[in-house]
């Protein structure tokens, strides 16, 4: 299995490639969504390029937990309750949630996922 | 009239890469304003035409059952203007291909110079009633057969490419109606 460093570089040239940034801005806190300008349709293209880097296998669920977001037992007024909060570690141990979790409306959940969160979802995959 | 940006398909091998060529000529009415005096082809339209050469190639891989979208270009590079009388020839390999989506990577020649160098990535849309009144499955029959595509393609086992079952049966119930 390739190493952190090892798996940061692939991640960060497939971010490169995928969201045509450069390379400096590809930082292990970076938010996908909101610093790199990722949109909807970009992980698409993400997942392709991961699954091919890393000889991997990606559902589309993986990522993103509608199941838990769209939930009435964890989210209530549009924010995800301490029930859900639990859950969602779960079900995305590899996102870091304790920002998110201050003030978890739903809504922002799409902007949580970093550039570090990626590499430990890599590292999860276990590639070759 | 249909927005079509190639002329043929020279060649077609399921699931894997296509070639058309799209032949520029001054009598189509799009260069007599781009630009007045100096007639180029839009490189927009260069790259219609690979994504309508790559979107078949994908389409075909699910026997057309899914809508395919282009849905980004994440790579396009482009090297000099086209001018009427130029032949292009687009080059599309299928990159990934799973059920949400697709990647091609194509190419724009110009005889043996390399015009165009692009990355595609191709959506399938929910089959749902938008979608189906997008796609009419019966434009897909008649453009592959209008390109060639069954005259040159090649299926996944390397014998003829025949139409999609699920395109003849629709075929010969449109023949049935009228």
């Amino acid at each position: 299995m390739p190493s952190q460093n090892e798996i940061f570089d692939k991640v960060r040239t497939v971010l490169t490639e995928a969201l045509g940034v450069d390379e400096e801005e590809v930082t292990p806190e970076a938010t996908l969504v909101g610093d790199l300008g990722a949109e909807s349709i970009d992980f698409l293209d993400i997942v392709f390029r991961l699954e091919k880097a890393f000889d991997i296998k990606i559902s589309r669920t993986d990522l993103f937990p509608e199941e838990v977001l769209t939930s009435a037992e964890y989210v209530q007024n549009g924010k995800v309750n301490a029930a859900g909060i639990v859950e969602l570690k779960k079900r995305v141990p590899f996102v870091n949630l304790d920002k998110f979790a201050t003030n978890p409306n739903v809504k922002d959940f799409g902007m949580v996922l970093s550039v570090q969160d990626m590499v430990r979802f890599v590292e999860m995959k276990n590639p070759k | 009239m249909r927005w079509i940006w190639i002329d043929r398909f020279l060649e077609f091998e399921s699931g894997k890469r296509a070639k058309a060529i799209k032949n520029v000529s001054l009598a189509e009415e799009h260069l007599h304003d781009h630009f007045p005096g100096f007639p180029v082809m839009p490189n927009s339209l260069i790259t219609e035409g690979i994504a309508q050469t790559g979107g078949l190639l994908v389409g075909e891989f699910h026997a057309f059952e899914k809508k395919v979208v282009l849905a980004k270009l994440p790579k396009a590079v482009f090297h000099f203007p086209v001018v009427p009388g130029d032949t292009l020839t687009y080059e599309t390999t299928i990159d990934y291909i799973k059920d949400d989506g697709a990647m091609v990577t194509a190419t724009a020649r110009v005889g043996d110079r390399l015009q165009a160098e692009l990355e595609v990535v191709f959506a399938h849309l929910a089959d749902d009633e938008r979608s189906k009144s997008l796609f009419e499955p019966k434009n897909f029959v008649f453009t592959m057969k209008l390109l060639g595509v069954f005259d040159v393609g090649r299926g996944a086992d390397g014998g003829r490419l025949t139409e999609p079952p699920g395109l003849l049966k629709l075929e010969q119930d449109l023949k049935a109606v009228r």
